[in-house]
């Protein structure tokens, strides 16, 4: 009941950001110069007759004021209508909905790659602090940090798919293999690898500092000397006592993090070629498709608020001191 | 008597660079069954260590280096790890000082309790639950079952220590260790745990070794007394001997410095007031976003108290009582919500933020912890000379002031150089007071300004505080839950209960015959009151 009332007021005061968002948004992309029928125009390479693009600024609603436009677009969200997408020549919801399972697959494994890993070498690392391994491994979080993604990218399949050839270079799955089943979610799987470990290295580095960080500060409470007190070993004091309580940073970090997360895919997907949500918003405003782009941005934005709620749950649920 | 735990010759050396090489220093004690033996010693006596070494709960670095402690014929100084989590909880279990921290904040009280059975015994899940149940019974907390099922932060502190206490007591240990387990406590649960500790203790034939830095605590509870100083034992003996005939010197300056719960010979006071409170009320509201019940608490509800000219005024009262909101209404530190605070006639409750910064030399604050008060970045005389800095007052003026004002609160002028963590804490609130006495104030408000201190640095804080009142013509306003040290400096004495003042007068009065009830319960939970009357 607590976490219910809870996870209710959390959604509600994430309205508001939603329309924030949104608003603002739409109101930059106003700024820039030239527009979707622009962007048709000169990408037909026709000439500017500029009667048949009046003609389509109006079959698009894009020869009204600001205001109004806005106003029809939230009309739309409403009835959770994204608009057509003129240069997919589809609608919008289509477009995304085609490349959003990839984001998503990438998100979720190397967001539970990075928790994972981080915190099992933040848990070594704090366990031997200042030992050889807590050394090792800060250097090596470090190390991952400074490097870029796009260049860890470039190396990881210059290195895995051309020199080793163990591991497929791009793309989602093998085109025209056909595979189904058990078949396909491993050959899916082969080729996330690489974009997998790109995307979560940076935040593996992230999620093991905190972790170390976190460890080390609850290792010296007083309810671990009483855990101690009591006869506990060290193996149950950390698993029984201290991991619960250090993980509380760590939740809260993966909230903060989700859209990091997400424009981390942009590059991640470009270098791998993946169909995803990152690559589209990236051609999208290249192409001037102000539709699909607020689409993306829409989606995205949910994505986040959803992760955030999530991750609310779950706090509440690992911590009984937070009231509703 | 048989010794059921000697400690024989114990050295615990420190890590290289600390202020001395050993923390304990041949040390040996015998507690035997069925008595409480309490240890005495002020801050850094290695009283705590004593506990630690016994328990093979040292902090990193520190060791045995030796002597024996002798339990149930082992040498607990050198048996092995899997001997020792044998021994601790089940044979030997402890109980320390904060029951908010001690426990952790995301399991179940009952969990925690039951955990022990679960590392000790093969009980099945059901037996282990009916055995919290009764632990929590047995040390009196109120609907166990509900209790068993809380989380530590829905408990209050007194039923936290409760709490402990039943899992130390969980698989009937030979000893029990208890490590200042009322130090954190208000003054009336204090009693009731020392009380119940003590019931307990000889229903179960249990030793335990108490470790306080209280003398009244001491004289509640004590069957022998050991008395440390510096890693040493300096003297021991049965509890009586200790208190009344100290033979051991610093025994008798410990022994002294304890305040008296007596009020002292009432002084002349002026009849002009100063600061008069009218009605003063803070209320605190909490959440109440998109409809959820915020919550309300009244913390200072409708005070109106006096302080004359050159006199102190006392409060007192326990945690939650609205005594340090009352105090940061009267500097304005926090705003009140209604009343009026008149200072020599200016109401300070109703000056704008502008004109309150203008007025605020007059009226200045010493705060508790002189660990947390000042800050860590900035030079002892550059944090007292920046006061009269922002009044107008030149640097070289306002610095000249501050080496000044240190030579007056017992200082060396010269330390205006050194950080704050350079002092001890004893320095560091003689520190506070010279911040806060360089903007000379007509009125000082000290908000527990000797509660974090070991009570000899405490007697001598108190006795400056004293002769600066005497010398600079100060009137104060003096919060404190230590009734003692209200009988000490007080002139007149405000019991506040619930954001509410109970009964208020001069302090021999209030001491000596208390109307309110509260103020009866109060007095009669004093630790060693007895003791501390005949002192």
């Amino acid at each position: 009941m607590r976490v219910l009332a809870l996870a209710g007021r959390r959604l509600l005061s994430s309205l508001p950001t939603l329309l924030l968002i949104l608003v603002g948004i739409f109101l930059l992309l106003q700024l820039a110069p030239g527009d979707a029928v622009d962007a048709l125009i000169a990408q037909t390479g026709g000439g500017a007759d500029t009667r048949a693009a009046a003609e389509m600024r109006a079959q698009m609603g894009l020869d009204l004021s600001v205001p109004a436009q806005l106003a029809n677009y939230m009309w739309r969200l409403v009835r959770l209508d994204l608009g057509f997408s003129s240069i997919y020549g589809k609608p919008v919801s289509t477009v995304i909905f085609e490349r959003l399972p990839a984001t998503l697959l990438l998100m979720l494994s190397a967001l539970s790659f990075a928790f994972f890993f981080g915190l099992v070498l933040g848990v070594l690392a704090a366990r031997r602090v200042n030992g050889w391994p807590d050394t090792l491994i800060s250097t090596l979080g470090l190390v991952f940090y400074a490097t870029p993604s796009f260049w860890f990218g470039l190396m990881a399949i210059v290195l895995f798919s051309v020199h080793l050839q163990w591991l497929p270079a791009g793309g989602l799955e093998e085109i025209g293999a056909g595979y189904t089943g058990l078949r396909r979610t491993l050959d899916i799987a082969a080729h996330l690898v690489l974009p997998t470990l790109t995307l979560g290295l940076i935040f593996l580095a992230i999620y093991l500092r905190i972790m170390r960080a976190s460890m080390l500060e609850v290792l010296s409470l007083d309810f671990v000397r009483t855990a101690r007190a009591k006869g506990l070993d060290e193996t149950r004091v950390v698993v029984r006592h201290v991991l619960r309580n250090a993980l509380l940073p760590m939740v809260t970090l993966i909230g903060l993090q989700a859209g990091t997360m997400l424009g981390g895919s942009v590059v991640v997907e470009s270098v791998f070629s993946l169909p995803g949500l990152g690559r589209l918003a990236y051609e999208s405003v290249v192409q001037r498709d102000l539709n699909t782009l607020l689409g993306i941005v829409f989606v995205s934005a949910v994505l986040v608020i959803c992760v955030n709620f999530v991750v609310d749950l779950l706090y509440a649920r690992l911590d009984p001191r937070i009231t509703p | 008597m048989s010794a059921v735990l000697a400690i024989q010759g114990l050295t615990v050396a420190l890590p290289q660079g600390a202020d001395r090489p050993h923390a304990l220093d041949q040390v040996s004690l015998d507690l035997n069954a069925g008595e409480i033996l309490c240890v005495v010693g002020e801050s850094g006596s290695g009283k705590s260590m004593t506990a630690g070494a016994v328990m093979r709960l040292l902090p990193p670095g520190v060791a045995i280096t030796g002597g024996a402690v002798i339990f149930e014929g082992q040498d607990l100084a050198t048996a092995d790890e899997a001997t020792m989590r044998r021994l601790r909880g089940a044979r030997i279990a402890m109980v320390f000082q904060e029951p908010m921290t001690a426990l952790n904040p995301l399991r179940s009280i009952g969990d925690q309790i039951g955990e022990m059975f679960r590392i000790h015994t093969d009980l099945l899940k059901a037996e282990i639950e009916a055995r919290v149940l009764s632990l929590l019974a047995e040390v009196h907390i109120p609907d166990p079952r509900q209790a068993a099922r809380a989380y530590p932060h829905e408990l209050s502190g007194g039923q936290r220590q409760r709490a402990m206490i039943a899992m130390a007591l969980a698989l009937d240990p030979k000893v029990l260790i208890a490590d200042e387990p009322t130090t954190a406590l208000d003054v009336t649960t204090q009693a009731q745990i020392l009380h119940l500790i003590k019931d307990l203790q000889r229903r179960k034939g249990t030793a335990v070794l108490f470790i306080t830095h209280d003398f009244g605590v001491v004289a509640e509870i004590a069957d022998r007394v050991a008395v440390m100083q510096h890693g040493l034992v300096v003297e021991e003996g049965p509890a009586s001997q200790v208190l009344n005939a100290p033979r051991h010197a610093y025994t008798q300056s410990l022994i002294a410095a304890v305040p008296p719960l007596t009020a002292r010979a009432p002084r002349a006071i002026s009849a002009e007031p100063i600061l008069v409170m009218q009605d003063v009320r803070k209320t605190y509201r909490t959440g109440g976003f998109l409809g959820r019940g915020g919550r309300v608490t009244h913390a200072v509800r409708g005070v109106t108290l006096m302080l004359p000219k050159g006199a102190t005024l006392g409060i007192v009262g326990e945690s939650g009582s609205g005594k340090s909101t009352l105090a940061r209404c009267l500097v304005r530190l926090v705003p009140p919500d209604g009343g009026s605070v008149a200072l020599d006639g200016l109401d300070l409750a109703s000056l704008t933020r502008r004109q309150m910064r203008r007025e605020a030399h007059r009226i200045q604050m010493v705060f508790q912890d002189p660990y947390g008060s000042l800050n860590p970045r900035r030079r002892a005389g550059e944090l007292v000379a920046q006061g009269p800095m922002i009044h107008g007052t030149p640097r070289v003026e306002a610095m000249r002031r501050a080496k000044a004002l240190f030579e007056l609160v017992g200082l060396d002028p010269a330390s205006t150089e050194r950080f704050p963590h350079e002092f001890s804490g004893g320095q560091r609130q003689r520190i506070g007071l010279a911040r806060a006495l360089a903007l000379e104030p007509e009125v000082l408000v000290a908000d527990e300004p000797v509660s974090a201190l070991d009570v000899s640095v405490q007697a001598q804080v108190l006795r400056l505080l004293a002769e600066l009142r005497e010398r600079l013509g100060l009137s104060l306003v003096f919060i404190t839950h230590d009734l003692r040290v209200a009988a000490q400096v007080c002139d007149l004495v405000a019991v506040m209960k619930d954001g509410e003042v109970v009964e208020h007068g001069p302090i021999a009065r209030v001491f000596e015959a208390p109307e309110h009830p509260y103020t009866q319960a109060l007095l009669a939970s004093v630790p060693g009151r007895d003791f501390a009357r005949k002192n």
